[in-house]
């Protein structure tokens, strides 16, 4: 069973579920006072607005007890895939490096983007090829990636990068940026390709009257 | 045991972008002030009672660490006052 959790203020969990049964998967949300189930075998930490990003987008969900559940989890090899909100949660906890913060435009951004997949090895994009380009939808207003330059540098030669903001084309240009994020990075995995997160929603990509079907792939990380 | 309030300021780090402040320098401009830059901080003000003003300072450092700011983007700064 793939537990979505639900914080106060999440908005996502129950397209995730939705999405995740899409692909064949068992999924149920779990509020996040009751601990994460002993039978979890995935973790979606959903999108939304949890707490109602009070002192920063995540800040107070990546504190709150079940986060040390999800870490162990994590840490025994539970895949945990972080979107959106649960992204800016991931980096908070620390179960991913970096930091999601406000667009560069300063503005809430609610538009379709393309991704290219820049490695097709871990679990949640082995349904693409390196080079893929895929297109999901976006909605945030603090999903600018940053990260110091050392940090960066090691994400990449450790090739941790899982998809990155470009054109139509596959082109990672300042211009198909939507909002600021160093090296356009749009998701990354953990020290372990196992934990993933990302600004932009598989789940709402997940179903064919949605408009389409890219974000399957990810979804199929948890099979 | 004192009490004292512990001034937490909370900083972008110096060269990441700050949008909403940039937003507000450009909505500044529009009024017809000049400036050169401007910079916004967080300010957090924690009443706290401890031996003493270096205790005071340590509780609030560990609480910028864990919680008020974010080590990947923010530097912060702590000044302990005595509470009357």
């Amino acid at each position: 069973m793939i537990a979505v959790v639900r914080f106060g203020g999440s908005n996502c969990d129950r397209d995730a579920v939705r999405a995740l049964e899409a692909v064949g998967l068992d999924a149920e949300i779990v509020w996040h006072e009751d601990g994460l189930p002993a039978d979890a075998d995935g973790v979606v930490l959903p999108g939304g607005f949890s707490y109602g990003d009070y002192l920063r987008a995540g800040a107070m969900a990546a504190r709150s007890p079940i986060m040390d559940d999800v870490r162990d989890a994590a840490n025994d090899g539970v895949p945990v895939l972080g979107v959106c909100n649960g992204a800016q949660i991931g980096c908070e906890a620390g179960l991913t490096p970096g930091a999601f913060t406000t667009n560069a435009s300063a503005r809430f951004q609610c538009e379709h983007v393309h991704l290219r997949v820049e490695n097709a090895e871990t679990p949640w994009t082995r349904a693409y090829e390196e080079g893929d380009v895929v297109e999901f939808p976006i909605a945030h207003g603090e999903g600018r990636f940053e990260i110091p330059d050392a940090e960066l540098a090691e994400l990449e030669n450790d090739d941790r990068v899982l998809f990155r903001y470009c054109d139509a084309e596959g082109n990672i240009t300042e211009k198909a940026n939507p909002n600021g994020s160093t090296g356009n990075v749009a998701g990354i995995v953990g020290e372990s390709a196992t934990v993933a997160v990302m600004m932009p929603h598989p789940e709402r990509a997940a179903l064919p009257l949605l408009g389409g079907t890219d974000g399957q792939g990810v979804l199929e990380g948890f099979a | 045991m004192s009490a004292y309030t512990a001034t937490v300021t909370v900083r972008l780090k110096r060269g990441v972008l700050d949008p909403e402040a940039e937003t507000t320098k450009h909505a500044l401009e529009r009024l017809g002030f000049e400036l050169e830059a401007l910079r916004s901080t967080d300010r957090f003000e924690l009443d706290l009672d401890a031996a003493d003003a270096e205790r005071a300072a340590e509780r609030a450092e560990g609480m910028a660490e864990r919680l008020l700011a974010n080590p990947t983007i923010h530097d912060y700064d702590v000044d302990v006052t005595e509470r009357e």
